[in-house]
This record gives C-alpha cells, sequence and structure tokens, in this order.
C-alpha cells in the first residue's frame, strides 16, 4: 500500500459499501457503543446477569461474522494457509463476538430499564 | 431517570462527539491550488486517465483538462480474472466513463484520431483538432485477436474456447467453456503471447482456479492441464517463477516454454504452435484440447503506432510509448507523458502500477507548469494477487529490478498461498481502484 493514511482508508470503506451504507454502519456503531456507555453511566454499575447473558451470546456473533466473511468473499475455513490467516480469522470472530455482546447487552439495558439486584 | 443521570449522559456523547472531531481534524488539509491556463489533453479515461484527471482537477486552478475516449463503459478489468471463473457476474466490471470523471474536465466522447507531438494537437475521430501544452497518453491497448489464424472472438464460449482478457461478455462466456470442461474433463490447454501484455499473472491465476475448481468438480484423473508459453519461464520475477513452478509441480500442471499459439482448429479442437526448443531449434506442434484458452498478442493502438511516439529500437512490432522508465516523461517530446498499459516500461501493466504510476506524472506534470522539476520517480511496482485457489492468493509485488516489494513486510508473506490475500482481491481491491479513479487512494 502507498499510502495508507485515515483518509484513504475511508475512501476504500465507502467504495466497498457505497457511501450510504458506509456511513449508515458507522452511525448504527457509533448509536449502539454511545447507548452502551448511556446504559453503563445512568445505572452506575454492571448488571451481572444482562452480562452472563451478553458472554453466553458471543459464540453467536463470532460464528456470524466469520460465516458472514466467508460467504461474501466465496471462501471456506479450508483457505487458512498461514499464521496471519488465523490471526485475521480470530479478529474477525472477535470483533463479531464483542459487537454482539454489547448489542445483547445494551438491549437487555434499554428493555428492563431498571437494573438488575444481582447487578 | 433523574436529572443526574440526564447530564451524565449527555456528557458521555459529548465526549463520543469530541472524539469523532479528533478523527476528522486527522484528515490531511487540501495542499494550494496551482493557477495556470495550460490545456492538459489526456488521451485516454481507463484508470490511468481517469486517475489523473482527478487528481489534477484537486491540484490546479484554471486549467484547461480536455479527456479523449469514445468509451462509454469503464472496465475494471481485474475483476475479469474473477468472472471467468463464475465468481462474479459480468456487470461487476462494469461502470460508465461518466460515472467517475470529476467536474471541471471536458470529456469528448469519441477516439483519438492522430497525434502531432511536434504541432502539439491531437484530432479526433469526429474531425476536432486540439491544441495542447501537456498531453498524457493513457489509452490503454489493443488485443491482436486476427493475428491468431482460425481464431475469432465468435468462437468463445463454444466448442471449449475461452478468451477473458476480450471484456466482460467474452469472460463470462469463457466461464461456460471453463466450467464444462471443470464438469467433464479432459484436456486443458492454457496460452500466453510472446507480446508484453497486460497482468502477467492473470493467465496463471485462470489456470490455477480451473485447475481448483475442476479437482472440486469433476475430480482429479479426469482431467489434463497445460500451460503453454513462449517465454521460457512461468513468471519474469525468477522467486516467483520458481515458487510457480513448484506449485504447478505438486497440481500436476504441465509446462511448455517456447510454445507460440499460431492456429486454432475449432472443429477438431487442436491448436498449433510454433516451437523453439533449449537449444534454439525451432519447429510447429499441435496439441489437442477439450479446453483452450486464448490470449492473443497485444500492442500499443494504432494512434500510438502512427503518432512518431513509440520507441525506434525495442518492441518494434507492439509500438509502446519511449518514456523514460522513472518519470515516464517522453524521452524526445517533453511535454508528453504516457501512463498504463502504453508505457514503452518494462513492467507496470497492472492497475496496481498504475496506482504508483499517477502521482509520478502529476509531480513531474505540476513541476513543469511552474517551470520547475519533478521528484518523484517510478521504480516499476507492480502487484498481483495471484490467486492459486478459489479462496488462497499470493500477494506478490515487485519492481523493475525484480526484488520483491512487500506491502505488509513480516505479515503478509509474498510467496505464501494466503486467505488474507484472497481477501485483498476480494474485497478491499475494487474499492481501492474506485477510491483510485476518484483521486483518493
Amino acid at each position: 500500500m502507498q499510502e495508507m493514511t485515515l483518509a484513504t482508508l475511508i475512501a476504500v470503506f465507502q467504495e466497498m459499501f457505497g457511501p450510504v451504507l458506509f456511513w449508515a454502519l458507522v452511525t448504527t456503531v457509533v448509536v449502539i457503543t454511545a447507548l452502551y456507555v448511556y446504559v453503563l453511566i445512568r445505572d452506575r454499575s454492571l448488571s451481572m446477569r444482562r452480562f452472563l447473558l451478553a458472554q453466553l451470546s458471543m459464540p453467536i456473533g463470532a460464528v456470524a461474522a466469520v460465516t458472514f466473511v466467508e460467504v461474501v468473499t466465496d471462501s471456506h475455513l479450508r483457505d487458512i494457509g498461514g499464521a496471519i490467516d488465523v490471526i485475521v480469522l480470530l479478529g474477525v470472530a472477535l470483533l463479531g463476538a464483542f459487537g454482539f455482546a454489547v448489542l445483547v447487552y445494551t438491549a437487555q439495558s434499554l428493555v428492563r430499564r431498571q437494573p438488575q439486584k444481582a447487578g | 431517570m433523574t436529572l443526574d443521570r440526564l447530564t451524565a449522559s449527555r456528557r458521555a456523547f459529548l465526549a463520543a462527539a469530541a472524539g469523532l472531531a479528533a478523527v476528522s481534524a486527522g484528515l490531511p488539509a487540501r495542499a494550494q491550488k496551482l493557477q495556470t491556463k495550460a490545456h492538459i489533453v489526456i488521451i485516454g479515461a481507463g484508470a490511468a486517465g481517469t486517475a489523473l484527471a482527478s487528481r489534477l482537477v484537486e491540484r490546479l486552478e484554471g486549467a484547461q483538462i480536455t479527456v479523449i475516449d469514445g468509451r462509454a463503459e469503464h472496465l475494471y478489468q481485474p475483476g475479469l480474472s474473477l468472472v471467468a471463473a463464475g465468481l462474479k457476474p459480468a456487470a461487476y466490471t462494469l461502470s460508465r466513463t461518466t460515472d467517475w470523471l470529476p467536474r471541471g474536465v471536458n470529456l469528448i466522447a469519441e477516439p483519438a484520431a492522430a497525434i502531432d507531438p511536434v504541432a502539439k494537437t491531437v484530432a479526433t475521430v469526429g474531425g476536432q483538432v486540439l491544441t495542447y501544452d501537456f498531453l498524457v497518453v493513457a489509452p490503454g491497448l489493443v488485443l491482436d485477436h486476427d493475428a491468431i489464424e482460425g481464431f475469432s472472438l465468435d468462437l468463445v464460449g463454444r466448442n471449449g474456447i475461452g478468451a477473458l482478457y476480450a471484456g466482460p461478455d467474452y469472460a463470462s462466456k469463457t466461464w461456460e467453456a471453463a466450467s464444462k470442461f471443470t464438469q467433464e474433463g479432459g484436456i486443458g490447454l492454457f496460452t500466453r503471447p510472446a507480446t508484453e501484455m497486460k497482468c502477467a499473472g492473470a493467465p496463471l491465476k485462470h489456470t490455477f482456479l480451473i485447475e481448483d475448481i475442476a479437482s472440486r468438480t469433476v475430480g482429479k484423473g479426469k482431467y489434463e492441464m497445460h500451460y503453454a508459453v513462449p517465454q521460457t519461464a512461468l513468471f519474469s520475477v525468477p522467486i516467483v517463477a520458481e515458487k510457480v513452478r513448484m506449485l504447478f509441480g505438486k497440481r500436476g500442471i504441465a509446462s511448455h516454454f517456447g510454445h507460440v499459439l499460431k492456429s486454432v482448429d475449432a472443429d477438431r479442437k487442436q491448436a498449433t504452435f510454433a516451437t523453439t526448443d533449449a537449444a534454439g531449434v525451432t519447429g510447429t506442434v499441435e496439441m489437442p484440447y477439450d479446453y483452450l484458452h486464448v490470449i492473443p498478442p497485444q500492442r500499443a493502438p494504432d494512434v500510438i503506432r502512427q503518432s512518431g511516439l513509440s520507441w525506434a529500437d525495442k518492441w518494434m512490432d507492439q509500438g509502446w510509448v519511449e518514456v523514460d522508465q522513472k518519470t515516464l516523461r517522453h524521452r524526445r517530446f517533453p511535454e508528453v507523458f504516457a501512463l498504463g498499459d502504453v508505457a514503452g516500461v518494462p513492467k507496470g501493466k497492472t492497475a496496481a502500477s498504475v496506482k504508483w504510476q499517477v502521482p509520478v506524472v502529476e509531480d513531474h506534470l505540476l513541476a513543469a507548469i511552474s517551470g520547475g522539476e519533478g521528484t518523484l520517480a517510478y521504480d516499476g511496482y507492480t502487484s498481483c494477487p495471484l490467486i492459486t485457489r478459489v479462496g488462497r492468493a499470493m500477494l506478490v509485488e515487485f519492481d523493475y529490478n525484480n526484488n520483491l516489494v512487500e506491502s505488509f513486510p513480516g505479515v503478509i508473506a509474498p510467496l505464501e498461498e494466503l486467505w488474507v490475500s484472497w481477501l485483498m482481491k476480494e474485497v478491499a481491491l475494487k474499492a481501492t481502484y474506485n477510491a483510485m479513479l476518484r483521486g483518493r487512494a
């Protein structure tokens, strides 16, 4: 890569998804993260019961993210060829896992406004 | 919710907004524009012409920029290999020329007919004559299908014949012929021309992809793979050639060097090659096929070859433009530059090369307008995500000196078949290409 600046990366991602979908995705991520921070601040504590369910949902997010990347790119687990492939695969899985966990935690907190006693 | 909590959450939102503002502050500021009345004519609205036009519009104030190209369609040519393996539809490679050209550029939608570098004029097929201060020739190249006796484009897709270079529809028809081979087996025969060619990795990619698909469709033992080429190695960069030789060995693909495809007998399914062996003995050999992939000789367009801009003592039958290989500036006409396929340099007929070449020409062109000399140099950078299977590729990058030039040293090994390199080809490459067309990558 000749010049890997933030502007280049944003330009490339915009071309990848189209400007509307790209900024919609960025907004979604920002909104969910902001809501997550909001419920943490609102509740002033982490609800362990919600956190447990969020953790249990992590594998679903991980598998969904890996499956999505493979389907979109006509590839398969058998194509993993080197160490960097394993790292990228784990990265995709981790992103999916954490993203989904945050979503699940935030959704629970927004639906049940009163924090659980267990927290 | 109490007032306290509301304030706290508002503070959280403000913090997030501040974070975003910090990110956008990291974006580079636009350089000040150069004032000029220069008339810059760019022949060709392909990858190179469009990318340069987009960048010049951002850098110049008051310049007249004219792009001459008669093609209404813009082709994303790196996608043709994927179309010819049934992985993408033909439409994946297609867009309109006008989708990419920036405002402030005047497009003349007709082909250039003649260039007079002494009088500094370009005439179009429609009879317009333009006078230029600077000329950038980037018309691409022409595929000389007529050079192969018995072959014509209407054969593609039938009788087991493919020709993916000929465009999106032909790439799609190529897959029709190739997929029949992957289902029924037989003899697969893959060729490349004796001339310089665009993306010298593409003949290998097609061979690897069809072998991979055949191995999982009809199955090993039901098909033979033959790679018959004029050259004496599988790739121009020796270290890559060795790696490909090893892969060919593992995959059971036979190499035939010194083979120039001369004619095709589509009814008998026989291809005739002029051969030269290691000892220099010449001859002719006929090879049978069930699937034949044809890549014809490639040359500069006639408008270039008739303009006097071509090398007089190199590539005589091909007519590439005589430019300095570092600055891409014409060696006899300093106000002329060449970009992309038509440039007479030893490497660089790929979209990735164009991405490296365009900033160099931009630099020297702007310096010339200001009466100075540019400083950037093109080192022959060429990149080829060399697909070896559906799902794997080697990210091969090299320069004029056949050195490997890794973009991600220590992270992505150039000679390793990796899923990550495949992801780049599948997902990131077209996006980067499009960003380049807009002058943003």
